[in-house]
């Protein structure tokens, strides 16, 4: 089962709810930000896009204290699988769920457009689903995506294959293709453990034919695949390695 | 009891911000400008608290939520008016430093 939390100012939610429920056909209900518990019941946390308590003080710096930010954690802890995207990464940096930060973007504008990423690591339950694809096209949008971290971190990162997404072109070439000036053109994150990622990008934008690019379906998918993996043998982690 | 929170860009983390307000500083012909930063000034009014007290609960306020230590540096003044200072607290990097 998914969860979609909302946060005052959240704007994914539903659109994250509508993919994972009416397109994939997956239980999926909404967790009120003033949740103190996380059913058992539920496989993934989503924490949608937006602009959770109006961005106010730093991105996701104030919704990190809500007291669902506390569940997720313990969820997290427990090897629940939490996937942020965009607002939802901004927030598991501020709660260091993980690491590093958000600077406002290089060019200073808000950009929203359709990028490329390429899949850095498809040994995830994230993108296991990625093998076959390993450029996938998916639109960003936000003001403060410019990921940053101090070098060592960033080694770490490199070392332990914590980079999941790179932005990129077409062809999955680096150079020239870094939106928001993002070190090492991170587009996307996992914890060591392997079951927390956070993305810049909105899959949940480009899961529909209609709406003319299916590619943020290999992540919902790959989550999918995941869950019934853990059903069957109950190894929730694909661990980063 | 009010207190002065100044939050800034740590050194050597790039400020987009600054580098646009420099910008526009120099279009608008003003000349010498080496360096431009834009931080956050946070105002606190504090009641109840000894000023070692008020010290300790603002270093916890920039640590938890105030500042984002990753990225930025904080110092603070606590004081009655700004004008009469009675306390000058700058930490940088959890280190004091005066």
């Amino acid at each position: 089962m998914f969860g979609v939390v909302v946060f005052p100012g959240s704007n994914c939610d539903h659109d994250c709810y509508h993919v994972l429920k009416h397109v994939l056909g997956q239980p999926t209900h909404f967790i009120w930000h003033q949740e103190e518990s996380i059913d058992p019941s539920f496989k993934v946390i989503v924490l949608p896009g937006g602009f959770s308590y109006g961005d106010y003080l730093r991105t996701g710096a104030i919704a990190r204290f809500s007291p669902v930010m506390k569940a997720v954690a313990r969820f997290a802890q427990n090897g629940g699988i939490v996937i942020g995207i965009c607002n939802g990464f901004q927030i598991l940096l501020e709660a260091r769920l993980l690491p590093g930060a958000m600077l406002r973007n290089r060019g200073l504008r808000f950009i929203c457009r359709d990028v490329y990423l390429r899949v850095e690591n498809t040994d995830t339950v994230f993108t296991n689903q990625c093998a076959s694809k390993r450029v996938l096209k998916i639109p960003i949008a936000h003001g403060e995506g410019n990921y940053f971290a101090p070098p060592h971190v960033i080694k770490e990162l490199k070392d332990n294959n914590q980079i999941v997404f790179r932005y990129s072109g077409p062809d999955g070439t680096l150079d020239d293709y870094n939106p928001n000036g993002s070190v090492e053109n991170i587009a996307g994150i996992i914890n060591k453990e392997g079951n927390i990622l956070g993305m810049m990008p909105h899959p949940e934008r480009a899961s529909e034919e209609i709406l003319g690019n299916t590619d943020g379906l290999y992540i919902f998918k790959s989550l999918i695949k995941a869950i019934e993996l853990h059903s069957n043998t109950g190894a929730v982690r694909s661990v980063a390695r | 009891m009010k207190a002065k929170v100044y939050v800034t860009l740590k050194k050597g983390v790039l400020d987009p911000q600054g580098k646009a307000v420099q910008s526009g500083l120099v279009h608008l012909g003003f000349k010498g400008i080496k360096d431009v930063r834009v931080g956050k000034l946070i105002e606190i009014e504090l009641e109840g608290l000894s000023l070692e007290e008020a010290q300790r609960s603002l270093k916890d306020m920039c640590e938890s939520l105030l500042a984002n230590t990753v990225i930025e540096d904080y110092h603070f003044e606590i004081g009655d008016a700004p004008e009469k200072v009675t306390e000058r607290c700058i930490l940088s990097e959890g280190k004091v430093i005066a």
